[in-house]
C-alpha cells in the first residue's frame, strides 16, 4: 500500500492496531483540520498537539490507558445481537450486525472485564463508537448489568467508558429497557456502598446519558465532549433557534452541575487513581494540589 | 375539549356517521311518536359489526393516532373516574412546578396510594401550559420526591403514561434532563412499595420509562411504546419524517408486541372503537386491575418487592450467547 492509500483510509488507520507506526502515516485533525502524523499522536494518546481536541480511542487504546499492564481480563463474551422485532429499514438489522460483526471484529458495542488500575481490583466497561455508534441493545444492557453484578459480588469499583449515540432504535424497546436494567443494578451499588465511576467521552447522548452514563459517584467527562440527552439537531428545529456556542459540551455539562470534572487524557489515568483510592483505601494518590489550582 | 369540533380519524368516521344517523333517527321518531326500535336496532348491530371489523384489522399507524386521538382519556380523566379523592402536590422544591406531570395524594376506597401521570392539554391552550405532555427534568424530579414520599410513609403508587417524550429544548438540557430521568428509573428499582404502572396512551421513549419501572407494567390495547418516536425514527434512519408509518410498524410499538418481547405483563383491554369512545369504561378496566394488584401485593413484603422489581427488569432483553 502507498502512502497515499494509506492516506486516504484517515481516521480509519488510527483504530488500526498497530505497534509499529510508520513515520508516513497521517490525518487531519476533525477539529482545526492540522495535519497530524500518527507516531506523535500515539505519543500525545491521540490528542492534537495543535488545539488539543480529543480524538476517539479504540477500545484497547482505552483500556492500555486505564488498567494496569497485564492485568486486563475480559469477560462475559459470547453474547451476541439478535433481531428479536425483524427490524428493517434500508436493510434489516440482521444483515446490519452480521456486517458490522464482520467490520469491527467485535461482539458489540461494549466490552467488559476484570483488571486492575494502580493495583486496585476493578470491573470496568468500555463502550465502542464504532460498532452501531455505539448504540445500546439487549447486549449492551446485558453485559453491563452483569459486569455491576461482578462487581456488587466482589465489592470492586466499578467504571464505564461512554461513547454512544443512545439507544439503539433497531431493538426498540428492549433497547429502551436496557436504560432500566443497567439502571436498578446501580441502585444495588449505591446501596451497598461499591462505587461506580462514570467516564464519559465524545459522544454520549440518548438512552445511555439518561442512564449509568449520568449515575456515576463521580462523573468524569474528556474535555469538549458532545453530552447531552436529545440530539442537537432536533432540539433546533424544536425550539427553531440557533443553539449557544458550546452547548452540551462537557463545559456546558460543568457549569451546569452535572459532572464533577473535566479530565485531559494525559491526566485521566492519575486522576482515576486517586478517585479510586480515595474510595477504596482512603490512600492519598493524588497530584498534589490536583483541582485545586 | 369541545366535541363538536375536535376532529375524528378518518377510519373511524363511518362508526361516528352511523352513531350520527341513530341519533337524529331517534330524535325524529321521538318527535313525531314513531316506534323506530327495530330500525335502530338493525343500525346498532350494524355498528357493532362495522366496529369489529375495523377495529379488528387495525394497522400499527391507526393504532398510533389512536394512541394520541385527541379525546382519549388523560390522566386527569382517570384521576376523575378511577379515585375517590385527590389532592395534587406540586414542584420538585428546587426549581419550578412541572404541569405536564401530575402527582399527588389519592384515595381508592379507603387505599391511600400516591399517583403519577403525564398531562396532555385538550386544546390549543391547555396543550400550551402541559407542554403537551412533555415533561422537564423537575417534571421527573417532582415525580420521584413524591414517589420516596410514599415510600417513606408505606404507600402503594400508581402511574399513568401518556407523553410522546422527554422535552427536547435548551433549559431540559441545561438542567439536566438525562440526569433526571436516569435517577428515576435507579430510584424507582430501590422502591420498597408496590408499584403499578400503566402505559394509557403514548408510551414515548425514557420520558415514559422515568415514571414506568413498576412491579406490574401494563398497556391498554391501543397505546404504544417505544424507544423514540415513529417520527424521530423516520427521520434518522429513513432521512424522511413522512416514512413514520413505516417506522412505527419496523419497530413494533403495540401493546401486543411489548408482551411478546416480555416488556409488560398484560394488554387491558378498551371499549370496543377505542378508549375514547368509553371513558367510563376503560378507566373501569384499569381500576379493578388496580385492586386487584394492590390486594395482592399488599402481602408482599418491602425487599421482595424490591427484588421482584430489579429481577423482572433483569431479565429484559434477548440475545444469543454461546
Amino acid at each position: 500500500m502507498s502512502w497515499i492509500d494509506q492516506a486516504k483510509k484517515g481516521i480509519k488507520a488510527i483504530t488500526a492496531e498497530k505497534k509499529e507506526i510508520p513515520d508516513n502515516l497521517w490525518s487531519k485533525c476533525p477539529a482545526c483540520a492540522d495535519v497530524l502524523y500518527h507516531r506523535e499522536l500515539a505519543r500525545n494518546l491521540w490528542v492534537c498537539g495543535n488545539c488539543n481536541h480529543h480524538l476517539r480511542l479504540t477500545t484497547e487504546q482505552y483500556r492500555d490507558l486505564l488498567c494496569d499492564p497485564g492485568t486486563w481480563r475480559e469477560t462475559h463474551t459470547g453474547i451476541i445481537s439478535m433481531d428479536p422485532l425483524g427490524f428493517k429499514d434500508s436493510k434489516s438489522y440482521e444483515e446490519r450486525i452480521k456486517a458490522t460483526l464482520k467490520k469491527t471484529g467485535r461482539e458489540d458495542a461494549i466490552v467488559v472485564g476484570g483488571a486492575e488500575i494502580d493495583g486496585l481490583p476493578v470491573q470496568l466497561g468500555i463502550m465502542d463508537f464504532e460498532f452501531m455508534g455505539g448504540s445500546m441493545g439487549s447486549v449492551v444492557g446485558e453485559k453491563i448489568a452483569r459486569m455491576l453484578l461482578d462487581a456488587l459480588r466482589e465489592r470492586q469499583a466499578a467504571i464505564i467508558v461512554s461513547r454512544s449515540g443512545g439507544a439503539r432504535m433497531q431493538e426498540s424497546l428492549l433497547s429502551l429497557m436496557q436504560m432500566a436494567k443497567t439502571s436498578a443494578v446501580l441502585s444495588r451499588l449505591r446501596e451497598e456502598g461499591v462505587p461506580f465511576v462514570s467516564i464519559l467521552t465524545n459522544p454520549t447522548t440518548g438512552g445511555v446519558t439518561a442512564s449509568y452514563a449520568s449515575l456515576g459517584d463521580v462523573n468524569i467527562a474528556e474535555p469538549k465532549a458532545l453530552i447531552g440527552f436529545a440530539g442537537p439537531r432536533v432540539i433546533q428545529q424544536t425550539i427553531n433557534s440557533e443553539l449557544p456556542e458550546g452547548f452540551q459540551s462537557s463545559e456546558f455539562l460543568l457549569e451546569h452541575g452535572m459532572i464533577d470534572m473535566i479530565v485531559p487524557r494525559k491526566e485521566l489515568r492519575p486522576r482515576l487513581a486517586a478517585v479510586l483510592h480515595w474510595f477504596v483505601d482512603g490512600r492519598d494518590v493524588s497530584v498534589p494540589r490536583a483541582g485545586l489550582g | 375539549m369541545n366535541p363538536k369540533t375536535t376532529p375524528w380519524l378518518e377510519f373511524e368516521k363511518p362508526i361516528v356517521e352511523l352513531e350520527e344517523r341513530i341519533r337524529t333517527l331517534e330524535d325524529s321518531a321521538s318527535l313525531r311518536g314513531l316506534d323506530v326500535t327495530d330500525e335502530v336496532q338493525r343500525l346498532r348491530e350494524r355498528v357493532m359489526s362495522l366496529g369489529r371489523e375495523i377495529f379488528d384489522s387495525l394497522d400499527d399507524w391507526q393504532r398510533v393516532q389512536l394512541a394520541r386521538h385527541p379525546r382519549r382519556p388523560t390522566t386527569q380523566d382517570y384521576l376523575r373516574l378511577i379515585f375517590d379523592s385527590f389532592n395534587e402536590l406540586h414542584g420538585d422544591r428546587a426549581f419550578r412546578d412541572d404541569p405536564s406531570l401530575i402527582t399527588g395524594l389519592a384515595f381508592l376506597g379507603r387505599r391511600p396510594v400516591m399517583v403519577i401521570g403525564h398531562q396532555k392539554g385538550r386544546d390549543t391552550k391547555s396543550n400550551i401550559h402541559r407542554n403537551f405532555g412533555m415533561a422537564h427534568p423537575e417534571g421527573y424530579r417532582k415525580a420521584m420526591r413524591v414517589m420516596e414520599l410514599a415510600a417513606r410513609n408505606r404507600r402503594p403508587i400508581v402511574t399513568f403514561i401518556d407523553t410522546p417524550g422527554a422535552y427536547p429544548g435548551l433549559g431540559a438540557e441545561e438542567r439536566g434532563q438525562g440526569e433526571a430521568i436516569a435517577r428515576n428509573l435507579r430510584d424507582m428499582a430501590a422502591l420498597p412499595v408496590p408499584v403499578l404502572v400503566f402505559v394509557t396512551g403514548e408510551g414515548g421513549s425514557g420520558g415514559a420509562l422515568a415514571i414506568g419501572v413498576g412491579n406490574r407494567v401494563y398497556m391498554l390495547e391501543n397505546s404504544i411504546y417505544s424507544v423514540i418516536s415513529p417520527e424521530g425514527c423516520a427521520a434518522i434512519l429513513w432521512r424522511d419524517r413522512a416514512k413514520a408509518a413505516d417506522a412505527a410498524r419496523a419497530m413494533k410499538i403495540t401493546a401486543r408486541d411489548a408482551l411478546r418481547l416480555g416488556v409488560i405483563d398484560a394488554v387491558l383491554p378498551e371499549p370496543t372503537g377505542g378508549a375514547h369512545r368509553d371513558h367510563i369504561a376503560t378507566a373501569a378496566v384499569l381500576k379493578s386491575r388496580i385492586i386487584a394488584d394492590l390486594d395482592e401485593l399488599a402481602s408482599v413484603g418491602a425487599e421482595d418487592l424490591r427484588r421482584q422489581r430489579l429481577d423482572k427488569f433483569l431479565a429484559m432483553g434477548i440475545f444469543q450467547e454461546g
